[in-house]
């Protein structure tokens, strides 16, 4: 069986970005650029299916600009065989990655496609389900703990109020919590050996996809700022504060 | 003009992100219906049904309901999609799981975690961990959102008398199987809806003294608890306890968060309380710059006197 991971190219998470001044965006320019975290647990997830003897190959996938390579040869540093770069230029929203992903999944045909739960730059949390819909496939989302047995998937979900486990029939879609796993450091040895790996690319036009906006951004500022607090020496101070001037307990 | 509104529930209750996202349909402009669909929710129907603002109930009744499996839902809400503009669900993680799975299916982008809607076309909404917020306007004619509980007041859940109507069920996709859940007992307010909220980070150092420290200021305060994640992925928490960008985003009345130094990550969950306090012994940690009250101690000595002052 073959995996699909796609994994996205963002701003690093360490990195506290600042909204441009022309409100246009968020200043990009000269920051640094890492691999999305729940697609770093992604590639874990699917290198890990691989060294269990459940997996055969696994195929990452990102679409975006050039500088994705750069992401791609991370997921290969971790353990995946080979890679595909959809590029383009224009601005990529989920609806439309998660179209040139079905292209991938129609091409590739892979038992199962492992996502992030979401991406850190966009919040959007949508991808994942949007390629299960277009796929007709069933998806398992916010996955903690997956199983592969029998031609199905056993996935525990991190739902409101704790764990809930379901079972799908493959193929099928899963996207990855924070405590699917810890991914793991990548090696020199290994990114030496990502370097030699296959990376092929595609415009969407050879997948048949149209890139066009279903949402325009018209504006970014900066969120309100929280007026500044003041420091309260003891206990006493902040109980006397809390109740006489805040009036919340 | 009609939006559709996908109640979140337990087939008895409906849960209270529910009513927050009827305010936020509501000013969408239009009509606003609900639908419910789950297994023997007969009694939930009735209490969408109260709910002022609520002009129709639409009750989609089936086993295959019965655990929101997102492939049942979303069909169900696609069979009903024709006759809606909106079509709104709470950013819970059911909503999220099924959302985006209507929205692929009736090609249009979907607008997650809205926090404001400006129109019926433009909305807005944080990025970037809440470092920014996004004013977005909808190219589609259908707009498939998810509602940022926090951003919205709930609707009153009594003094409505919409009418219930019956829907007929979509077949069950065959797809996915419910096998079991794990759900935590909880005498306490539910983390979201909560007007006081203690937290506490990795400084606690153990879920023994999580539990010693924590809980009886959240008895105290009658609060709900929330944790960082480094104090869930150090085992002193649940995981459904976390507050920040991946878990829960919360606006209580008072926050206080004890032992947490704010990283970005954690702050995306809590910046919109209305009081922060906070409990750190490091005068440098970045939960100071968004605290209203802070208190620079060890949190060891410093709650139990707190108990003890309240």
């Amino acid at each position: 069986m073959k995996v699909l991971v796609p994994v996205k190219r963002v701003v690093d998470y360490n990195v506290k970005v600042r909204v441009k001044s022309d409100g246009t965006g968020v200043d990009i320019a000269n920051v640094k650029m890492s691999m999305n975290p729940f697609d770093e647990i992604a590639v874990e997830e699917a290198v890990r299916l691989k060294e269990k003897g459940v997996v055969t190959e696994v195929i990452a996938v990102s679409c975006g600009v050039t500088q994705c390579q750069e992401t791609l040869r991370t997921a290969m540093a971790i353990g995946a065989d080979r890679a595909i770069l959809v590029e383009c230029v224009d601005e990529l929203q989920p609806l439309t990655v998660a179209k040139l992903l079905k292209a991938i999944v129609d091409k590739e045909q892979p038992g199962l496609v492992i996502l992030g739960k979401q991406a850190i730059d966009d919040d959007c949390n949508q991808t994942g389900q949007m390629l299960a819909a277009l796929c007709d496939l069933p998806q398992a989302t916010f996955a903690s703990k997956v199983e592969v047995v029998d031609g199905k998937a056993r996935v525990t979900r991190e739902v409101d109020g704790g764990l809930e486990t379901v079972s799908i029939t493959l193929p099928a879609i899963i996207t990855t919590d924070l405590r699917l796993n810890e991914p793991r450091y990548v090696t020199l040895p290994n990114i030496m050996k990502a370097k030699k790996k296959q990376m092929d690319t595609f415009k969407p036009a050879d997948l048949g996809v149209e890139v066009k906006p279903h949402l325009k951004t018209l504006k970014v500022s900066e969120p309100p700022k929280r007026s500044a607090g003041i420091k309260v020496p003891d206990v006493a101070t902040l109980v006397a504060k809390l109740k006489n001037e805040a009036k919340v307990i | 003009m009609t939006a559709l509104v996908i109640a979140e529930h337990d087939n008895a209750t409906i849960k209270g992100a529910t009513l927050n996202t009827v305010t936020a349909a509501a000013q969408c402009g239009g009509d606003v219906h609900v639908l419910v669909a789950g297994h023997n929710a007969g009694e939930a129907a009735k209490a969408a049904a109260q709910i002022a603002g609520v002009s129709k109930v639409i009750h989609a009744e089936g086993e295959h309901f019965a655990h929101g499996l997102a492939e049942n839902i979303a069909a169900q809400v696609l069979a009903l999609a024709g006759s809606y503009s909106h079509i709104l669900f709470p950013a819970t993680a059911s909503g999220k799981n099924v959302a985006p799975r209507v929205a692929a299916k009736l090609d249009v982008g979907q607008i997650s975690d809205v926090t404001k809607i400006d129109s019926a076309d433009t909305f807005e909404r944080p990025i970037y961990a809440g470092n920014a917020i996004a004013t977005v306007q909808s190219l589609d004619d259908k707009k498939v959102i998810t509602v940022r509980t926090t951003g919205f007041d709930p609707a009153a859940a009594a003094g409505g008398a919409a009418a219930i109507e019956a829907a007929t069920a979509v077949a069950d996709s065959g797809k996915s199987h419910f096998e079991g859940n794990e759900i935590a007992k909880n005498d306490r307010p539910e983390l979201t809806a909560a007007k006081i909220i203690v937290s506490g980070g990795r400084a606690l150092g153990s879920s023994e003294k999580f539990n010693e420290v924590m809980t009886p200021l959240a008895d105290k305060l009658g609060a709900a608890l929330g944790a960082s994640r480094a104090a869930v992925d150090a085992g002193y928490a649940p995981n459904d306890w976390q507050v920040g960008q991946t878990g829960k985003i919360v606006a209580p009345q008072l926050y206080i968060a004890a032992g947490i130094s704010g990283a970005i990550q954690h702050l995306a969950g809590m910046k919109d309380s209305k009081v922060i306090v906070a409990i750190n012994k490091d005068p440098e940690a970045p939960i100071f710059s968004v605290a209203d009250y802070g208190l620079e101690a060890d949190l060891f000595t410093a709650i139990p006197e707190l108990i003890k002052a309240l």
